[in-house]
Formats: C-alpha cells, structure tokens, sequence
C-alpha cells in the first residue's frame, strides 16, 4: 500500500498513538537524573536518615531506654522506613511542584496519559525510597550490625515497600497542595508520624499516651511488618490492617484529586 | 470549502482534506461570564491565522478548547477531522503556552529529549533546537534561560511532533522586541513550509505583520474576519482625499460606501468603505486632481471594533 497522501484525512488518521500511554525508559531516565540534581531532595532523602541513624543506634550493644535494651537492628530498619517514608512522600510530592510551574498542564498537549504520568512518579518515588533504605542498611552493614541474611532481605524489602504507602500519600498531598515547598508544608506532619509510629523508639517503649494513639499512625503498621522477621512473636493482624487502610485512604484520595486535576472541564 | 465538508461527513472519506480548525457555535461560560459566546471559525490547512482582541475576549479560552484543554457548553470542536485530544494525543498539534510550563531544574536539550520521549515519532532533537534557533545553549539549565529563550524552548517542543496544526497563546508576551523579532522569525521560517498556524495576540502589529487571516475577538464573538486589510475597511474604510472646486455633497454622500463627507474650500475628505468607487468616480467624472487614498492603520480599526466604549 502506497504512503497516504499528505494533508489529507488518511494521513491524520494514520499518525500512531506512542506505546503505553507515552511510558517510556528515557523519561525515566532524564527524571531520575533530575532527582539527583536536587541538593534538597538528596540530603533530605539519603543524609539525613543515615545521620539519624548513627545518632540513634548509640553503640554496638544499642541504648538503653526504661531499662530495655534496643538493638541498632532494631532502629536500623525503623530508621529505614522513616528514610523510605521521606523519600517516597517528597518523591509523589513533586507533581505538587510540577502543577505549580504548569508542566503537567504543557504534558497535557503530548501524548502522555495521566496513567502514564502518575505511573512514572509512583515509580520515581519507589526508586528514591529503595535508594534510601540501602543507604541506611549499608551504613549499618558497616557499624557492625549483624543478622542473618534472609533477614537482612525481608527487613529490607519490607522497609522499601512502606514507600508505596508513602508515595500515594506525597501524591495526596502534592495534588492537595498546589505549592513550590510542599515538602515544608509536609515535614511536620512526617515527624510526627515517625515519633508516633515507633520509628526512632519502638511503640513498646514510648509513654502510654503516645502507646494509645500509636495504632491510628500510618507508619505503625509498617514499622511493625519491617521489624518482625527481626523480632518474631506473635503477628499482630492489626499491623496488617492498618497497612492496608492507610494504602487505600491515601491512594483513593490521590486518585480523586488526581481525576479533579486532570478532567477535561 | 466543498472538500472540508466532505471530511467531516461520517466514513471521512480518506483522500479528502479535513479543516485544519472548525468550531461551530461554540459556547463555552465561567459562571456568570460568556468567555466565548457562539463562536463559528473554519480554518483551512496551511493558513496562518491571528486571534486577535483585547483581554478577556476570550481568545485563550477558544485556544483551550481548540487544544482539547476544555469542553464547549455547546457547540462543536473538531481538529483536522477528529477530537482535540485524539490529534493531541497523534501529535497532530502543538502548541506553545503564555508561560510556565516548563521545568527550571533540566537543561534544555533534556526538555526536548523528555518531551519527545512521549511522542510515537518525533524530529530529531538536534534539527528542533536548530530550528527553534537555540543549538547554542542545550545545555544550559532552563532556570538559566532568558524569557525570550525559554519561549523559543516551547517552541522547539512544539516542532518535536512535526505537527500539522501549531497553536501560539500570546507568544511573546513579555518579551523584548529583539526577542520577539527572533521569535516571529523562527515561526515564519517554519510556517513557509505549510504549517497552519493560529496564534493569539493582543500586539496589533503582530497580527498585521505575520498573519495571513485576522479574526477579531470582542465579548467572546467574532466581530471581523478576514486580511489585515479587509479588517482595516470593516470599521472605517479609507478616507479619501481630492481637490476638487464647487464640491457636491450630496452626490458625493450618495457614492456607495461612503460614511462622511467633508468640504474645506477646494480641499474634499471622503471617508467611505469603498475607496475604489470614489476614486473612479472623482476622477472619472469630476474635475478632481491630487487624489490622495489613505489607509486606516489596524489600530484605529482594532479600537473601533473592540472599543465602542465597552469594556472588552
């Protein structure tokens, strides 16, 4: 069959459509590479868990609290997740910053579908929030920390897979918060989080108040899942729940803003 | 014109051309306000057309729906025989934006290379930063970039997809003129090899110099549409001038076209919408000489079709 001829209907209606909604490798790549040129970004991320961590795990033996001892395993991974947490939220948080400078609005006269978008910023965060575990674990592969290996794979796979939570939860807020410092506007509310959900000092050994409101914190459920091939006992089912539910609000929420930001109006 | 109806009747027959632009009675409100309020526009492929009035004539609020960025109330949108988004997303059109839009912490090469990741086919990321006249600085990151550069960024990434169809929202709003000369020399270089181009504007002299097709704005309505300068005689026509002794003013005032007659001495000024037949008949059957025709300038047109004393 001959080229259709140009200018004509046959020609318009010939041009193709990009594969997978425009998702491609070298988007990826050129954010990724973006990533890394945000100083903020990388010293809140990667410095600031694994700086955390060498001020909290105290000695090889651990510290004392309440005269109970936590091992530097122990505040490894939940160090990992609050890093993971961080990275993930500042990572969905970036449409925020995109809305803001109007690029989302420019995507919109490309090919690129909203699906596509949100699955690259999902992935970005992921890969951010891996990043940051590995820093923390490699950290605490080095000051002596010792488990055993299968351990090591599950605490951590476990710690990464808290920033899927979070990345739904940056997106939330990101579509929430039409601002250029939307990372300011959601630090806070992560350290609170953090010191609730057991993150620094496990939930065990935090006054009774800060014990009581512990399971309604979205970070409780994961800090517990990441902690048990660790510690073992009995599995709470609530960790599970709380998982679940704080993934469904966040990611629910995201998507009904995300609908809101990008209808056809 | 046949041919464009044609496309648009159902099957699309597949060796006819499509209208690059047809809206027709587009409606589109923002609570109590008509931004555009029954708009019909037929845009043939390879015209370059301006989209020309004041703010808040609803020049950007048509562009967003001409980009499938909204939906008319009423009324119809269609982009070279289909849906605005379905040419978005072929990467039939391109369009270069006001401002923003662009993100600070990329050089410009990668802009372009992002951007064309997401397209099926697009040019060469070098031949659009040639083009768009900024092979000098990709590397620079975008935050660096002047208004004027950061401009002629969008607008190589407006090539990227090769489309048939490019759309400019007041291009160089905020620019310098030697900016936007460089600008408009960019888009005309382009536009030679059969590009239709709509670009919206509020500069007069934007319209006059780079379009081929003037369609002015007032109230979210067409209120002209044509050349330059048949927009030009829409509003007050051409004055004419003569020396012509013992004057006649009412069959001067009976001349068609012809709005206001004044008589000082010897010295005739007719302001009439058809110059021509003034002209013909003073010199053909009148002892008129020294005819001078004077051309309105598009600003005074501009300011008596959008003015009225209206807000605009």
């Amino acid at each position: 069959m001959s080229a259709p001829l140009p200018g004509t209907q046959h020609a318009f209606d010939a041009r193709r459509r990009p594969p997978m909604g425009g998702f491609n490798r070298t988007f990826l790549l050129i954010e990724v590479r973006r990533l890394l040129r945000n100083r903020r970004t990388v010293v809140l991320t990667l410095v600031v868990p694994a700086i955390l961590f060498l001020l909290l795990k105290s000695d090889r033996r651990g510290i004392q609290l309440a005269g109970t001892v936590i091992s530097p395993a122990t505040t490894m991974i939940g160090i990992a997740v609050y890093g993971a947490m961080l990275a993930a939220t500042s990572g969905g948080a970036m449409v925020s910053i995109e809305r803001a400078l109007g690029w989302s609005r420019q995507l919109r006269l490309t090919p690129l579908t909203p699906i596509a978008y949100i699955a690259i910023k999902v992935l970005m965060a992921m890969l951010l929030g891996l990043t940051s575990v590995l820093v923390v674990y490699t950290i605490g592969a080095f000051s002596g920390i010792e488990m055993a290996p299968i351990v090591w794979v599950l605490t951590a796979v476990l710690a990464w897979a808290a920033s899927f939570v979070f990345a739904s939860f940056g997106l939330f807020m990101g579509y929430l918060l039409p601002s250029e410092n939307v990372m300011q506007a959601i630090g806070p509310t992560l350290g609170i989080f953090s010191l609730f959900g057991g993150l620094f000092i496990p939930v065990n050994l935090l006054p009774a108040v800060m014990q009581n409101i512990a399971p309604f914190v979205p970070t409780y459920g994961v800090a517990a899942i990441a902690r048990y091939p660790l510690l073992g006992g009995a599995f709470d089912p609530v960790w599970l729940i709380s998982v679940l539910f704080w993934t469904a609000i966040f990611g629910l929420a995201a998507m009904a803003l995300f609908r809101r930001d990008t209808r056809r109006t | 014109m046949n041919l464009a109806v044609a496309a648009e009747a159902p099957g699309r027959p597949a060796t006819t051309t499509p209208a690059a632009v047809d809206l027709s009675g587009v409606h589109r409100t923002f609570g109590a306000i008509r931004a555009v309020d029954g708009i019909d526009l037929h845009l043939e492929l390879g015209e370059i057309a301006a989209l020309l009035g004041p703010n808040g004539a609803g020049k950007t609020t048509t562009i967003d729906m001409i980009l499938g960025l909204s939906q008319p109330d009423q009324g119809t949108v269609t982009v070279l025989g289909m849906a605005p988004s379905e040419a978005i997303s072929r990467g039939l059109i391109a369009a270069v934006l006001q401002t923003g839009g662009l993100l600070k912490d990329l050089t410009v090469r990668e802009t372009v290379r992002l951007t064309a990741s997401v397209f099926a086919t697009a040019r060469p990321v070098d031949e659009v930063l040639e083009r768009a006249g900024i092979d000098g600085i990709g590397d620079r990151l975008v935050r660096a970039c002047s208004g004027g550069e950061q401009q002629r960024l969008r607008f190589a990434l407006a090539l990227l997809p090769d489309p048939a169809l490019m759309v400019l929202d007041e291009p160089t709003a905020g620019m310098d003129v030697e900016g936007r000369r460089d600008f408009w020399t960019a888009i005309r270089r382009d536009a030679a090899q059969g590009r239709t181009v709509l670009f919206a504007t509020h500069y007069l002299e934007e319209a006059d110099a780079y379009a081929d097709r003037i369609i002015l704005l007032r109230q979210g309505r067409i209120v002209a549409d044509g050349t330059a300068a048949e927009v030009r005689n829409l509003s007050t026509g051409r004055s004419v001038r003569a020396t012509l002794p013992d004057a006649d003013q009412a069959t001067l005032s009976a001349l068609p076209g012809v709005r206001s007659v004044e008589i000082r001495g010897d010295r005739v000024l007719i302001q009439s919408l058809d110059s021509d037949s003034v002209a013909r008949y003073l010199l053909g059957s009148t002892a008129a000489h020294d005819v001078e025709i004077v051309a309105h300038n598009l600003e005074e047109a501009f300011l008596a079709l959008t003015g009225d004393g209206s807000p605009g």
